[in-house]
């Protein structure tokens, strides 16, 4: 029983998470860049939207995940469109994305709140999920949460171990340095951009398709706000998202059954928690940069590039 | 949550621009506006009185001009948008406990305006308050889950702790508990009334800690959902929630507040309105229930058409004395029943038997 209730507990963990790392990993790689999208709410609801569209009419779930990356690529090539070509601030764009967005899906929305569709289930890995404890823990779960922690891994891969990493990384440091060698910043950009917005049209995907199958106007219910913070709080590495999203997601969860149990904890506090945690990596991240040990706040984050300057 | 602020109000101004132009077209129509806490779109609390304005509209034709505004947060938002909304409408109702001081605010600002207040408690002689007694629905859906359930867990989704959600989940308790006296139910707070994800989150949580019937206070589908997933039952709440849940469904409470807008918005245009205090329940036809699922035991069935019979007949009270406080004071005596004020309409305390803690 208590091994029931403590897998039950790891899986609905990992179903809390996987949504915040899949936005998070995208809007990590867009800061590395040196771009802010603050649309990544916006970006989300929409692939949620998308999403679930298109399983109710296909009942095809790859179509319907490609779907939602696609969804979530289109809003931002918006957002790319208007702060690399026409030079908008990048701040007032994602907000203004954002709420494009969630108008925009409660508007396209509205006859889908009715609908119905047909969860995407977990898959079961042969021999490995008949390990007892480990097998429904780890090798049973839903294949999109498999697929989250990879992109952790691609994308860390993507920015420490290829050389396109290493220039979109310099282009997020000092994008006059970098345009003057010769690199394409806003190539770079754009392209880090919509691989932002794939990765949240995914985790709004995650949301409607997995954690509950219905649409519903709002449901990021600001998962996307918290994915930005992540990314703050993950200090700009890619495997310290995982750490971040499950530590967001696992207080959620577990103070969910910690009421069921009754223990007696301010829901209020713990939810709390998390953001006290950013705030104080954001503080110690300060500290170590005067110290000029590490340097993780990409230079030209939020900063305007034109190439005329 | 900056963005829904943004979001209503733009969706407001969208309105308004709509009403200047169809305002002045036919004679003198009343104007009624309608504040919603949640997307129309909840299948649940919000929609209820959508499908309520919507009755208005069906009825009055061209003597009534409605105006709805979504998502509003309970917060200064509110009174922005019940301030513009009092400039152009006749009468306004917010749907939402937590715009009470809002209301009164903008109400005395606002003396010729008629402001309808929901589950609130606060009168002034242009505010009228009104309130379902949806904690009838909780007794008869709190005797089903009595009944069927298996592991004697009951669990309850709560939003927050106000005394609305305290009635419900102490009248269901106590029904639960006359027909099945080994049931326990388990509360989680969600503190929110809409959040797909997590309402899911927290049924599955109740659903691994051994619950075998859910109750819900939060407005999406989302629980019933997973309870469809789960094999398990739960009921539908502020409406049918069938769809979500074929098998899941045992019934439902459904808000009907079409009648009660309707004769409202229609004394205002007869010149006849006055504050009321109204809390009418299934006897009056302000709570209803979704059709009770086929697979339902024939005894259990009856057991619940009956308590909505003596509910429509007013010979039962779901709080019936002797009932004590969860601290094991006394509350109501042998046979008392409850005032409406201040003991259903503030009520602040867990009955006896539930063994979770008052959340503060």
């Amino acid at each position: 029983m208590i091994e029931n209730l403590l897998i039950e507990i790891f899986i609905g963990i990992m179903i809390a998470s996987a949504p915040l790392i899949f936005a998070a990993i995208g809007a990590l790689l867009v800061e590395r860049s040196g771009v802010l999208n603050l649309g990544v709410e916006g970006m989300m609801i929409v692939g949620a939207l998308l999403g679930f569209v298109v399983i109710s009419h296909t009942n095809n779930a790859y179509l319907a995940v490609l779907a939602a990356l696609v969804a979530g690529m289109v809003i931002a090539s918006i957002f790319a469109f208007l702060t690399q070509f026409l030079l908008t601030n990048q701040v007032a764009t994602g907000l203004a994305l954002t709420l494009f967005g969630l108008g925009f899906a409660a508007f396209a929305g509205r006859e889908y709140t009715e609908v119905t569709i047909d969860l995407i289930g977990p898959i079961y890995i042969p021999i490995l999920s008949e390990i007892p404890y480990v097998g429904p823990s780890l090798f049973s779960l839903n294949p999109l949460i498999y697929l989250a922690f990879f992109m952790v891994y691609i994308v860390w891969w993507f920015l420490f171990k290829t050389k396109q990493g290493l220039i979109l990384r310099a282009i997020g440091d000092n994008h006059d340095a970098a345009h003057a060698i010769g690199h394409n910043v806003v190539l770079y950009r754009f392209i880090a951009i919509l691989f932002g917005g794939a990765m949240a049209g995914l985790g709004g995907a995650f949301l409607s398709l997995v954690q509950v199958p219905i649409w519903g106007e709002g449901m990021t219910a600001g998962r996307g706000w918290i994915a930005i913070g992540l990314v703050v709080f993950a200090s700009w590495q890619p495997f310290r998202v995982i750490l971040g999203a499950v530590l967001f997601g696992g207080i959620t969860v577990l103070q969910l059954h910690a009421q069921g149990f009754d223990i007696r904890i301010s829901a209020q506090y713990l939810s709390m928690l998390p953001y006290l945690a950013t705030i104080v990596i954001l503080v110690s991240l300060r500290m170590r940069l005067k110290n000029k040990t590490n340097r993780t706040v990409p230079n030209c984050l939020g900063r305007i590039f034109h190439s005329t300057t | 949550m900056s963005n829904r602020r943004f979001s209503s109000v733009l969706k407001l101004s969208i309105l308004s621009v709509v009403l200047a132009f169809t305002g002045s077209v036919s004679a003198d129509p009343v104007k009624a506006a309608f504040v919603y806490i949640g997307p129309t779109g909840d299948h649940g609390w919000t929609f209820a009185h959508d499908q309520g304005a919507k009755y208005v509209k069906e009825k009055m034709g061209d003597d009534v001009i409605i105006t709805t505004v979504e998502s509003v947060e309970e917060n200064s938002d509110s009174e922005r948008v019940i301030t513009s909304l009092a400039r152009k409408n006749d009468i306004i109702f917010t749907t939402s406990f937590g715009y009470m001081n809002p209301t009164i605010k903008v109400a005395k600002r606002y003396p010729n305006v008629k402001f309808e207040h929901a589950t609130g408690y606060m009168r002034e002689d242009n505010v009228s308050v009104y309130s379902a007694r949806f904690y009838e629905g909780r007794h008869v859906i709190g005797k089903i889950a009595g009944r069927m359930t298996k592991n004697n867990v009951i669990g309850y989704i709560a939003s927050f702790p106000i005394p609305e959600v305290i009635r419900g989940i102490n009248s269901a308790y106590l029904a639960a508990k006359s027909v099945n006296p080994d049931v326990t139910m388990k509360i989680v707070w969600v503190y929110t009334w809409y959040d797909p994800g997590k309402e899911a989150d927290a049924a599955n949580a109740l659903i691994a800690q051994g619950a075998d019937i859910l109750m819900q206070h939060t407005d999406s589908t989302a629980p019933m959902t997973v309870a469809e997933e789960k094999g398990i039952h739960a009921f539908g709440q502020a409406s049918d929630m069938r769809e979500w849940g074929m098998n899941a469904q045992l019934t439902g409470i459904i808000d009907d507040w079409g009648p009660y807008y309707l004769d409202r918005v229609q004394a205002v245009k007869d010149g006849t309105w006055e504050s009321v205090d109204v809390f009418d329940g299934v006897k009056q036809g302000m709570v209803k229930f979704a059709p009770m699922n086929q697979n339902m035991p024939i005894d259990v069935k009856n057991e619940a058409m009956k308590a909505i019979i003596d509910l429509s007949m007013g010979t039962i009270h779901p709080f019936t004395g002797p009932i004590n406080k969860q601290d094991g004071s006394p509350w109501l005596a042998e046979g008392e029943t409850p005032p409406n004020y201040p003991d259903l309409l503030t009520m602040d305390f867990y009955v006896e038997g539930i063994d979770s803690k008052y959340p503060n």
